[in-house]
């Protein structure tokens, strides 16, 4: 008669093991970091710019005040960005069309492959083909658009004879963020309903009446998006320009002339190396200038993108 | 039978019937017509001195202007469109692929004449004119990228770890988006950055190997974040489930679960992450600067880096030029052949080390 004295075993307390806390706490700790490095480019650029920013004008490179040394370099980042998705964007959404709609199945796997390592050459070979092949290239069309296409602004002349202008810029950035916005591009179509798609074809639409009708409107904000990311690339692109411009001059809107402003991230790589005291300061405020536009373009971008996300009911 | 109305004749046009026959062009006329456009457009800027860029301009216009005028007469307006849209997307991929092609060409031709084992053996130390090579200049890419690689991947890893398996609310969603936002930060702003960050323990004018270090860690982190976020959150859930149904504590499931089921899209990852910073040249242009001969203390002073050094061959090429602007060229063609090198290492490691199916 022997009852048994030991009572059923407790329920397992979910304990906290040593192992556990120690791995939760280092990987929330990484993610804490991730944060704090953000807070530390602004930290860190904000007090090494700080100096440029309160300084007299007349110690400032050039003796001109902050902003109108920053001014011309702002107006010449914008510009080449322009340019690059102006061309970018039509090119990229047709790459990303052809690649998932077009293009045999086989054949559009290679091709998602290719652009893919496009986007992974370095941007100074972009530059050393911009200045060794794009610009030579370019200088009888230069001559030719001077002579007839004068009336127009941009095209005002006198041509650069070295092919180095604001127009070879941004179409060398055009080339180097298109894998960028057809990447993106790409997903978004391919992402496209089926049922759409085949609902479309089944009532007898073509295949672009079929693209126009399930395919672009479902696709658009994650263009935008896309072309927005593109943007925010084009605008930090640094190397591919310093190599190509000659920037020298301030702002014009004349894109194929010798004289062109330069732009933010260009001039901090051209002059950096050789710059002392308060010049440093003043390129590292150029710096946040353009960390501050870049952040607000990705930051609209993302939100573009996102309500994309945020509607697509169809999955 | 005269009560009964006769079917009306179809209209000479044949497009105001209700009732009309399909009528298609041959299977490649479209692209028979194109051709003949480019052709012509050949042609055309033969008359004015033969040009590549004239022959391209002249035969994409004109091949989609016959394809669309042919289809139209043909088969109506709303097949003329799908054929002009088809016509012109195509083209557009071409003209596209115009730029990529001619850059790996013009890398090759210009990089190849100097690719030879001087280039490999040699740095630049006392070198004026012919001869020297990258020697210092690759060390010390493989040394600073071996660095930015163990500084990016724990704190990348352990944050995707984090989004994935244990975050929640409100800091989960701010990782997320600064993770997204840092993306987009500008690699002279990272390369700034480390600047400023240094040049306030060791003073103006600071260039060490770790700051660029520093730097493309900024740019990696992220990289990696998003990566291995992706492919972590492809590990299913029924795999995890099992584990803790076993008693097996959290940490152990993510580490003997989780990234062994997830290691190839881990590597590969990381891989991609690796090929995107090797190429950065303007952080390192700020933080690390040049140097003619060899320095493999990342902690000591200025380094060689194989984007800068390219990029200063190139501008600064010295006296006489062409040797210089030679070094520089195959420089590029070794960058590139890296990247493609690792591209290709990320391929095999998604395909090696997959999880086995079918068990």
């Amino acid at each position: 008669m022997t009852i048994t004295t030991s009572a059923p075993p407790a329920p397992p307390q979910p304990k906290r093991r040593v192992g556990d806390r120690l791995f939760a706490g280092s990987a929330t700790g990484a993610g804490i970091v991730i944060l704090l490095v953000l807070a530390g480019v602004a930290v860190f650029l904000v007090s090494e710019a700080l100096p440029a920013l309160t300084a007299d004008a007349a110690d400032l490179p050039d003796g001109k005040s902050l902003a109108s040394y920053v001014g011309p370099l702002i107006f010449g980042t914008l510009m080449a960005a322009v340019i690059a998705l102006v061309v970018a964007t039509p090119l990229a959404v047709a790459i990303a069309l052809y690649i998932t709609h077009y293009a045999p199945k086989r054949l559009a796997a290679a091709m998602g492959y290719v652009m893919d390592l496009l986007a992974a050459i370095p941007s100074v070979v972009y530059g050393f083909w911009g200045i060794a092949t794009l610009a030579p290239a370019l200088v009888p069309f230069y001559g030719w658009a001077a002579e007839h296409l004068s009336f127009i602004p941009l095209f005002a002349g006198p041509a650069s004879v070295t092919g180095r202008t604001m127009l070879t810029v941004g179409l060398v950035l055009g080339v180097m963020i298109l894998p960028i916005i057809s990447a993106i591009s790409r997903e978004v179509f391919s992402q496209a309903p089926a049922l759409h798609r085949e609902a479309a074809l089944a009532l007898g639409a073509t295949r672009w009446e079929m693209i126009r009708m399930a395919v672009l409107p479902y696709g658009k904000s994650g263009v935008i998006g896309g072309a927005m990311l593109g943007l925010g690339r084009a605008l930090g692109e640094t190397l591919a320009v310093a190599i190509i411009l000659s920037g020298s001059g301030g702002v014009t809107f004349n894109l194929i002339g010798s004289s062109n402003p330069s732009t933010i991230a260009a001039n901090i790589a051209l002059q950096f190396p050789e710059s002392t005291g308060l010049a440093v300061n003043t390129l590292i405020a150029s710096g946040l200038a353009l960390f501050v536009i870049t952040l607000a373009v990705n930051m609209l971008a993302r939100w573009v993108v996102n309500r994309r996300a945020d509607f697509s009911g169809a999955n | 039978m005269s009560t009964q109305t006769p079917l009306a004749p179809a209209p000479a046009g044949a497009n105001a019937g209700p009732v009309r026959t399909q009528r298609r062009l041959p299977r490649f006329a479209a692209t028979g017509l194109y051709l003949a456009g480019v052709v012509v457009g050949a042609l055309l800027s033969a008359l004015t001195g033969f040009s590549i860029t004239l022959t391209v301009i002249y035969g994409a216009i004109l091949g989609t202007l016959a394809v669309y005028l042919v289809s139209r007469s043909v088969e109506g307006r709303r097949k003329s469109t799908d054929r002009l849209v088809t016509t012109v997307v195509t083209s557009a991929f071409v003209l596209a692929m115009v730029p990529l092609v001619s850059l790996i060409w013009t890398v090759l031709e210009n990089g190849l004449p100097r690719l030879d084992s001087t280039f490999f053996n040699s740095s630049m130390l006392g070198v004026v004119g012919e001869g020297g090579g990258a020697y210092h200049a690759i060390l010390g890419t493989v040394i600073i990228t071996a660095l930015t690689t163990v500084i990016s991947v724990p704190i990348g890893l352990l944050t995707a770890i984090y989004l994935v398996e244990y975050g929640t609310g409100r800091l989960k969603k701010a990782i997320t988006f600064f993770v997204d936002v840092m993306t987009g930060i500008p690699s002279i702003v990272a390369g700034l950055f480390a600047y400023a960050l240094f040049a306030l323990f060791f003073g103006g004018g600071v260039r060490l190997g770790i700051m660029g270090a520093v730097a493309l860690s900024v740019l990696m982190i992220p990289v990696v974040v998003r990566s291995a976020e992706e492919v972590l959150k492809l590990v299913p859930n029924e795999l995890r489930e099992a584990a803790y149904a076993l008693g097996v504590p959290k940490w152990r499931t993510i580490l003997k679960i989780v990234i062994p089921t997830s290691i190839a899209g881990l590597g590969t990852g990381i891989t991609l992450a690796v090929a995107r910073v090797i190429g950065e040249t303007a952080p390192l242009l700020v933080t690390v600067g040049i140097l003619t001969g060899t320095n493999l203390d990342p902690f000591d002073g200025r380094m060689a880096t194989l984007p800068v050094y390219a990029f200063y061959q190139l501008t600064q090429p010295g006296v006489p030029a062409e040797f210089g602007i030679e070094r520089a060229w195959t420089a590029a063609l070794v960058l590139i052949m890296l990247v493609m090198a690792l591209n290709v290492v990320a391929r095999l490691i998604s395909r090696l080390f997959a999880p086995k199916t079918g068990r």
